[in-house]
């Protein structure tokens, strides 16, 4: 049996500061955040087993939130369940006001899971994969395709190899630059640092800043603390009971 | 309607960046059905009057060698739950992905075929007929193919449970299309076979697409 409890809401962002500067009410609503994504009660089930249950969440706009916990307590399923991969038994999730369960049209849109493996065509280069991938969403230009892998440090000579070429880490960046080239709000990534150096997990680092300054939210299955610790940081930590 | 054209184009090139996966059926139908003359006689007579079932058999057996990585190959890396998480419908995907397998392998065998009868003594008018009943025929094994395919992903070796799934589906699909077949390399009016050939696959096309996109939902569990 598992169970999850919230450990710790560091979620005071400049919004919530200025809500306490101008009104004598703020007591009530102090802590309180433009929710954009909240699960209510959460309960998955891996064949006859609970994996997940009592799973609360909320979390608004520039938020990041850390999943942690031992291998097998659930975190990829928690993130697999949120993308729709998996079947909801009971409890909600809520996204822009919207229970996902009547319309998942929005969040659909809205999201990008990446799970452990990036999902790249061994025979086509980073650029195809991404093209072919990303281009479903919205339509792409290659030169933003080539920005977005300089940018996740993809060298441009291996920009073109057949990812098959590619090293754990250099796949794991082509998969960064789909975030970026997805331009969606919610990111959800299940351990997206393993496989990347030192430079990488750096460079990861500061995606997630400035993904959580332009208003969005990511959810991120990790083993180590991300660091730095972007500012409106939550930490849920699954584990046995 | 982008989407179609945009999957459609990737497994097409990714069939050209595979050529030995994608001659293979091809390669295949030409040797089955270049064995028959070798193994039984080769009297023209003879031959004409089992061409119709040996161009069929072959063909079948052909479609579905190929059906194993229609979405085995996308399922195993995470393409098909990309596509699952950010899809409000997976009909275009379906389409696409019979639309390529069709291309790539019933189209070629349809047209290969004339050549492959001219060995078996098909007569040079029946042509036309031949290919007609094997393009439509292809369309639904590509149909029936892929809802099976989705049906056995989750099967550790679906390539044999795959198989044995799309058997008994194509029954109808060979016997209108041997018959049409047979008709016309008979010269007499074979319309009647077509007409259920097409019924048949109009079924297919009507029906299989929703059941396999409803299925690959489950599938990505």
């Amino acid at each position: 049996m598992k169970c999850a409890y919230l450990l710790a809401v560091h979620s005071l962002g400049g919004r919530t500061a200025k809500k306490a500067a101008n009104s004598a009410r703020t007591d009530y609503n102090a802590g309180m955040l433009d929710v954009v994504l909240e699960v209510r009660d959460l309960r998955v089930l891996r064949g006859e087993r609970a994996v997940l249950k009592k799973i609360n969440l909320r979390l608004g706009v520039g938020q990041y939130l850390e999943l942690r916990g031992a291998n097998g307590s659930g975190k990829t399923t928690l993130l697999r369940a949120l993308a729709g991969l998996l079947p909801i038994e009971s409890g909600g999730v809520v996204w822009g006001g919207a229970p996902l369960a009547t319309d998942r049209s929005a969040f659909r849109s809205e999201s990008l899971y990446l799970g452990h493996d990036a999902p790249l065509k061994a025979d086509f280069s980073a650029v195809e994969n991404l093209h072919y991938w990303i281009g479903l969403r919205r339509p792409l230009q290659r030169h933003e395709i080539e920005a977005a892998l300089s940018k996740v440090g993809l060298p441009v000579a291996a920009q073109l190899r057949p990812t098959r070429q590619l090293s754990a880490g250099q796949r794991r960046r082509v998969s960064l630059a789909a975030l970026l080239l997805a331009r969606v709000r919610l990111w959800l990534l299940d351990e997206p640092t393993t496989q990347l150096d030192a430079d990488g997990q750096a460079m990861f680092a500061g995606l997630v800043a400035e993904h959580l300054r332009a208003g969005g939210i990511a959810v991120a299955a990790m083993h180590a603390p991300l660091a730095p610790a972007p500012a409106a940081r939550q930490e849920l930590v699954l584990a046995a009971a | 309607m982008r989407h179609f054209g945009l999957l459609l184009t990737r497994d097409l090139r990714l069939a050209v960046r595979r050529p030995g996966q994608t001659l293979l059926p091809i390669g295949f139908f030409a040797m089955v059905t270049a064995l028959f003359p070798l193994a039984l006689s080769p009297r023209l007579e003879e031959l004409r009057g089992i061409a119709p079932g040996v161009l069929w058999v072959g063909a079948l057996l052909a479609a579905l060698l190929s059906l194993d990585h229609l979405l085995r190959d996308d399922a195993a890396d995470g393409t098909l739950e990309q596509l699952v998480a950010a899809s409000e419908s997976l009909l275009s995907l379906v389409l696409a992905k019979v639309a390529a397998h069709w291309l790539l392998t019933g189209l070629p065998l349809a047209l290969l075929a004339p050549l492959l009868g001219a060995g078996l003594g098909v007569p040079v008018t029946a042509m036309p007929g031949v290919i007609l009943a094997l393009v439509l025929g292809t369309v639904c094994l590509s149909l029936l193919g892929a809802a099976a395919a989705a049906l056995t992903l989750g099967a550790r070796r679906g390539g044999i449970l795959l198989t044995l799934l799309t058997l008994p589906l194509a029954v109808p699909v060979v016997i209108f299309g041997a018959r049409a077949t047979k008709l016309v390399i008979e010269g007499a009016n074979a319309a009647g076979a077509f007409y259920l050939l097409a019924a048949v696959t109009v079924l297919a096309l009507t029906l299989a697409p929703l059941a396999t996109a409803a299925v690959l939902r489950i599938a990505v569990e």
